[in-house]
């Protein structure tokens, strides 16, 4: 397994715990999968716990001006973002 | 059951609420709770892992944080000096032999007594995220807030973070304030299976989870 696939998995297992997705939903997620805006339970407060446990689990630090709809708009673009962050894209 | 324990405050005694399972035993286990959001979050868990305890033999009462669920104290008033006075007094108005604080209610449970600790979180971890929460929302609604801004603010003035209007007291208070444990054992969300309660954005809850904290609690202080 490379360390992009570690992070996807990371990620669905980290979004299951926040969200309470279930393990099928978490599986079906796909880089289309809307995420900030369409997930009615991911108000500032859920965005809020999201960051600070990617932070704690993936070992990078957020900046809030890093906050955005490109940045969490879908799973696609949250998935690379931390990817980036970890410097394996 | 609900019992009410008498609490000082800046206005005199207040009663305060708790979730109580009285029969008298010889182990008398007081929850501190997690702080702000997560004390919602934890809630069914906390209380179902009391009625656990109770079928195992153990006593316990979770007191509300003045400020906080049923309390009638007003929430600006408060800070960590505040709720370490009052969890303090309920330990001693119900005669509690045990503690277990839950999350950021490590910053506030008293010491003297042995006990657990469940996935303790600094204060300062409670605040960035407050902070972050507060900082998000503006921009959402076109304002530019900074953290930074805030905290400084917060530190001098007091500050309304998620719907909390937090004294200038609690502000610094959990700026600098990490887990008070001291010879209480720490218990990992790994120790009880599952995923954590306090980070769904919607509670829930899990009863397996409480078994399982229920039953290294209860064997843990019955030795």
């Amino acid at each position: 397994m490379t360390s992009t696939d570690q992070t996807d998995t990371d990620l669905r297992s980290l979004l299951n715990d926040v969200l309470g997705l279930g393990a099928a939903r978490a599986a079906a997620l796909t880089a289309d999968s809307g995420l900030f805006g369409a997930l009615p339970e991911l108000d500032s407060m859920a965005v809020a716990g999201l960051l600070t446990e990617i932070e704690d689990r993936f070992d990078i630090v957020i900046d809030d001006d890093e906050v955005d709809g490109d940045m969490l708009g879908t799973y696609g673009d949250l998935l690379a973002f931390i990817a980036r962050k970890r410097g394996e894209a | 059951m609900p019992a009410t324990w008498p609490c000082p405050g800046p206005s005199g005694i207040a009663d305060e609420y708790a979730v109580l399972f009285d029969r008298a035993r010889a182990v008398r286990l007081l929850i501190v709770p997690p702080l702000f959001e997560e004390m919602n979050r934890t809630r069914r868990m906390l209380v179902e892992t009391q009625r656990q305890l109770d079928g195992l033999g153990v006593d316990s009462m979770l007191p509300d944080l003045p400020g906080c669920n049923e309390s009638g104290q007003v929430f600006s008033a408060q800070s960590l000096g505040s709720w370490r006075d009052a969890m303090a007094t309920a330990a001693r108005h119900f005669g509690a032999t045990h503690v277990l604080a839950v999350r950021g209610g490590a910053l506030v449970f008293p010491t003297g007594l042995p006990g657990w600790v469940l996935e303790p979180q600094k204060g300062a971890s409670i605040l960035r995220q407050l902070l972050r929460a507060r900082v998000l929302s503006a921009k959402e609604a076109g304002r530019e807030e900074s953290s930074a801004d805030l905290l400084e603010q917060g530190r001098n003035k007091g500050l309304e973070l998620a719907g909390y209007r937090l004294s200038a007291a609690l502000v610094a208070g959990l700026d600098a304030a990490v887990p008070q444990d001291e010879g209480q054992r720490v218990i990992r969300q790994s120790d009880l299976g599952g995923s954590a309660l306090w980070l769904r954005s919607e509670p829930g809850e899990d009863p397996a989870q409480s078994a399982a904290l229920a039953r290294l609690i209860a064997a843990e202080a019955q030795g």
